[in-house]
């Protein structure tokens, strides 16, 4: 009836759901501790009885720690595309040229999917406007935009650390 | 010493604030929708990051702080999901992106 990978599945949200009432309570009384873990419990019942969980994808708490060293990578590739469009937009002349563009993307599962298309939208200059099976519109704000989406860093990056401990 | 970090700290959210003060100025001087859409992506990146980066460098490290950093990384999940449903739901709309050269067609 409960197999591995459901207890697997049910005990990591078991688990992240503590890890964040912890974080955010900071009150460690019997009394608040015992109605947390009450609540938490309440949570996954309902979860369950809801068909929340994607009991066939990989489990998604173990997924954002596989991404941590990329959202570091991240961070800077933000930076300097934010340092970029923060330049066009004071120069006078406003030095825009919005592109539509195609771009493939790689990854099997859904989950790196939506990691690259949010990494996308969130990079500044460039917006992801339609998902499909193997591909990704772009709409760029200018060529450097382009640019770096056509070198397939990111998409590179993004399918090495999915293939990690599949 | 304290002194020190409460200057960097003050140093990253003035930075934030320009940074947010920036993308506003971004939203009016861009011609269409999409475009306004990439200079709104500035505040939601380099604005907030740098203010949460200088409240959490200001408080030390605590429990304020880790819930700062849950903060970010609510909205850094959460602000290109919002953007791609705007971008398509225009574009189903039948809004057509101003382009400079058509590679598309």
């Amino acid at each position: 009836m409960l197999d591995r990978n459901k207890f697997y599945h049910i005990a990591s949200l078991f688990i992240s759901l503590a890890i964040l009432w912890l974080l955010l309570s900071g009150h460690y009384t019997p009394l608040l501790l015992s109605l947390g873990l009450l609540s938490i419990i309440l949570v996954t019942l309902i979860a369950l009885r809801m068909n929340l969980i994607a009991f066939e994808q990989p489990e998604t708490f173990i997924q954002f720690i596989k991404y941590i060293p990329y959202g570091f990578w991240l961070l800077i590739e933000i930076l300097k595309s934010n340092i970029d469009v923060c330049k066009r937009i004071l120069n006078p002349n406003l030095p825009i040229s919005p592109r539509w563009i195609t771009i493939k993307s790689s990854q099997f599962s859904e989950f790196g999917k939506i990691i690259y298309a949010n990494s996308i939208t969130l990079t500044p200059g460039t917006i992801s406007m339609d998902v499909d099976e193997n591909r990704i519109e772009v709409h760029a704000l200018s060529e450097v935009g382009v640019e770096g989406l056509a070198t397939g860093d990111m998409d590179k990056r993004i399918s090495e650390v999915e293939q990690k401990y599949v | 010493m304290s002194d020190l970090i409460n200057i960097i700290s003050g140093v990253l959210i003035i930075s934030g604030a320009l940074a947010i003060i920036v993308g506003l100025i971004g939203v009016f001087r861009m011609p269409d929708f999409f475009t306004r859409l990439h200079a709104a992506s500035i505040v939601d990146t380099m604005g907030t990051m740098l203010i949460l980066f200088g409240m959490m460098l200001y408080s030390g490290f605590n429990i304020v702080s880790v819930k700062l950093l849950l903060i970010l990384i609510f909205i850094l999940v959460t602000t290109p999901t919002a953007a791609h449903a705007l971008a398509k739901s225009a574009l189903h709309g039948g809004l057509k992106p101003m382009l400079d050269k058509d590679e598309k067609e």
